[in-house]
């Protein structure tokens, strides 16, 4: 990580992770509605890809935070 | 005044409004992935409900009551597949015999036959469903009833098993 970032600089990387971040946790929500609608009307066919989505999700969330936690001032 | 000397008030209220919101927002962050992984772990939860639930085995057979007991147009109460999950018989004509779960697909509430109408009615919401099929007929259901699969054995009406999403 280049350590000669401005703070400036620093704080439009952290609102564009900020924004990634926030699409995918809306993502998982619609995931979460969807699959819930699904199989509450009797349709089990979509809850094992849903929740592999939903995990793939969580795990690009994580890997933003690590880049995130990379981030020093 | 001296320019090149913070204000006396700063000394009282040292804070870097910068570093403030740089802060906020880095914690945030943090906090919306903190909010992803349950969603995920709510996910698999689900699958892994369902998963148990099917693998709970085959439905039951219960017997209900004999044929001769259950008068054309009556309609009589049990319980399928378990004591807590209510279901409706109705006999609607000679040969046809239907039965459905009594709980509404729409908040649960408990069906109960329209005679003027021809169908069933959830009183809570103004849900109504076919007597013939179990479909959606009008208010906020949008799922059709659960259908119980009935067999006659020797006389006696039998639940064999249920169809969550009858076609």
């Amino acid at each position: 990580m280049n350590h000669s970032l401005t703070r400036e600089q620093m704080t439009t990387i952290l609102q564009g992770i900020l924004c990634l971040v926030l699409f995918v946790v809306l993502l998982q929500v619609w995931l979460l509605t969807a699959t819930t609608n699904a199989w509450l009307g009797g349709d089990d066919s979509v809850l094992w890809p849903a929740a592999a989505a939903s995990a793939a999700c969580a795990l690009v969330n994580c890997a933003l935070l690590r880049c995130l936690n990379r981030l020093t001032v | 005044m001296n320019d090149t000397h913070p204000p006396a008030w700063r000394q009282d209220f040292p804070i870097d409004w910068p570093q403030d919101h740089y802060v906020a927002r880095r914690d945030f962050t943090k906090f919306l992935v903190l909010t992803s992984l349950p969603f995920a772990l709510v996910q698999l939860g689900i699958g892994l409900v369902n998963w148990f639930r099917r693998d709970r085995g085959r439905w039951p057979v219960r017997a209900i009551a004999p044929l001769a007991d259950i008068p054309v147009g009556s309609v009589l109460s049990f319980a399928y597949p378990d004591d807590n999950d209510p279901c409706l018989l109705l006999r609607l004509d000679d040969k046809t015999l239907q039965a459905f779960s009594q709980k509404c697909t729409h908040l649960g509430c408990a069906v109960t036959p329209d005679e003027d109408k021809k169908c069933l009615y959830c009183p809570c919401h103004k849900g109504f469903f076919a007597l013939d099929s179990g479909r959606p007929l009008a208010g906020p259901p949008r799922r059709p009833l659960p259908r119980i699969r009935l067999e006659n054995r020797d006389g006696i009406v039998y639940a064999v098993a249920m169809e969550v999403n009858p076609s």
